[in-house]
């Protein structure tokens, strides 16, 4: 059965679905759900005796076991040793291309974000990459972005084994389908209908009348997030963990 | 080298080639018009020393983020003292955005070099390494090359229907870190930092600010030894307490959250950030 969670916490648990099978997810800087995303994937293998799955969370201690600074990550990912990395992006359009320089312009842009940091590696070489953005809007969700940090796909001859997997916001949940780089809406979120969401995506994109609600986590699993998940995720983001739901 | 260390140096068996100094002599060293390397906010940024160079009028620089920039990048340039940025990013962390870049890059007050972060790890490693250039994968189709002169898509000379990218070595001209720990014979601690390590070994000449200087050896400590820059990279240290607040030091302390706020609010205008360069003391 379905019960009440937050917005947070359905797209913190939709995250960890996202990331099943995956045994190394990385998470890049200032990236607190897709954090604990990862956490709660790792924490329900082990409780359900699958595979442990190493989690390496940037800017933590405790949830990174890198020591060859900051370049180990991109090392690793260059040699298939990351599943999952997450990005995210001022602008993402239809296409899967992804947006974290600017808009209006360049190098002179309007409105300027803080750059591409590791996207334009990253998206060719780790598998399985999560495109999160809260906003859900016209705006953020464009059908041309204004600056390609990083394509959706790449032209034969291109060394690319990596790519958009699936794209989620607060509203809905995207897959990515590499064979011809369009999005696929797979489900929205509850209190959602699939016309909102059109109407709120600046690309068209198929199953555009899909019925699907997103599903939440269930009794045991939200506690799992209220405690253990709450606790780790302190450590390298302790505002962002207070301000979750706690256990009662 | 400086008054008392010599004969230490000298009593070790090894010759010291770093200099030990105080903050105001070791931004005197660091002239206007460089190509200056620097490190991400909390992994040895150095913003009470920015600070003194900004006092000082520093100008021209051709800054280098390793491989991002936070709030003391974002000082440097509020005071104008930034003429070519080379970053895949800079941002104030949970703060957010980073207002004086966004300001002169509306302004076009700076030439931009808009990378990503694997790509200036390439450059420093081939600096590090003495060969012109490093290949990298991705980056194809990015709109970030037809901005970057200094990289070039080629062939793989082992595989002639692969495209791969090069870059050209990035060598700053001096970097300028901030450390837990050096001992008296110019040895850095860094750990498990070896991003910065490579930024040394790239550099010309590195300039460290330490918490504080012990008198044993580093190397002596086999468990420390790997996560040390030797002496040999490193021009000249200074004992700098806290000089790394508010944006913290690794291991060492946390980050001043408020603060960087503070900061962030007041930097939203030109007037606002001067108030705040002249208003607010470091607490190094």
């Amino acid at each position: 059965m379905m019960l009440e969670c937050t917005n947070r916490e359905l797209l913190i648990y939709t995250i960890s679905r996202l990331l099943a099978g995956a045994r190394h997810v990385a998470v890049g800087m200032s990236s607190p759900m897709p954090a604990a995303g990862a956490m709660l994937r790792r924490a329900l293998n082990k409780k359900q005796g699958r595979e442990d799955v190493q989690v390496s969370i940037l800017g933590s201690i405790r949830h990174n076991s890198f020591t060859g600074g900051s370049e180990e990550l991109f090392e690793c990912a260059a040699q298939g040793r990351i599943d999952a990395f997450f990005l995210g992006g001022g602008q993402i359009d239809g296409k899967g291309n992804v947006n974290l320089v600017g808009a209006g312009g360049y190098p002179n842009s309007e409105v300027r974000w803080p750059g591409s940091y590791g996207s334009a590696y990253l998206y060719f070489l780790v598998p399985r990459v999560i495109l999160f953005r809260e906003e859900h809007s016209p705006r953020v969700l464009v059908d041309q972005v204004d600056f390609i940090s990083a394509p959706g796909v790449s032209e034969k001859g291109v060394y690319r084994r990596g790519g958009p997997h699936a794209l989620l916001t607060s509203a809905a949940l995207f897959s990515f389908q590499r064979d011809v780089g369009r999005f696929r809406l797979e489900s929205v979120h509850p209190g959602r209908s699939a016309h909102e969401i059109r109407e709120m995506t600046g690309f068209s994109f198929d199953n555009d009348g899909c019925e699907v609600q997103t599903p939440g986590p269930d009794a045991a699993t939200l506690a799992l997030m209220r405690n253990q998940i709450r606790t780790e995720l302190a450590e390298t983001y302790p505002q962002f963990a207070a301000s979750l739901p706690e256990a009662a | 080298m400086t008054e008392g260390l010599t004969a230490d140096g000298a009593a070790n068996g090894s010759w010291n080639m770093t200099d030990f100094v105080s903050p105001e002599t070791m931004v005197q060293m660091i002239p206007s018009g460089i190509k200056l390397g620097l490190a991400p906010d909390g992994a040895g940024s150095c913003p009470a020393m920015i600070r003194l160079l900004i006092e000082r009028g520093i100008r021209d620089l051709h800054v280098v983020c390793t491989p991002i920039g936070g709030m003391q990048i974002d000082m440097l340039i509020g005071a104008g003292a930034v003429a070519v940025l080379e970053t895949s990013a800079i941002s104030l962390g949970e703060t957010g955005g980073a207002p004086c870049f966004a300001r002169a890059i509306r302004n076009g007050e700076l030439r931009m070099l808009d990378g990503t972060c694997p790509a200036v790890f390439a450059g420093l490693t081939a600096a590090a390494k003495g060969v012109p250039f490093m290949p990298i994968r991705g980056i194809i189709g990015s709109d970030l090359l037809k901005n970057r002169p200094d990289w070039k898509v080629t062939a793989n000379p082992f595989d002639e229907s692969e495209k791969i990218v090069v870059v050209s070595a990035i060598q700053p001209d001096i970097s300028l870190i901030h450390a837990p720990e050096a001992d008296r014979f110019g040895n850095v601690r860094l750990g498990r930092r070896r991003e910065i390590m490579l930024l040394a070994h790239a550099s010309k000449k590195t300039f460290v600010t330490v918490e504080r200087i012990s008198e044993t050896s580093l190397l002596d400590d086999e468990k420390l030894a790997a996560g040390v820059l030797p002496a040999m990279y490193v021009s000249a240290v200074a004992e700098y307490r806290n000089a790394a607040w508010p944006t913290g030091l690794y291991t060492e302390y946390d980050l001043d959250a408020r603060e960087v706020e503070n900061y962030a609010r007041a930097a939203r205008s030109p007037e606002g950030f001067r108030a705040y360069m002249t208003g607010t003391r470091s607490a190094a």
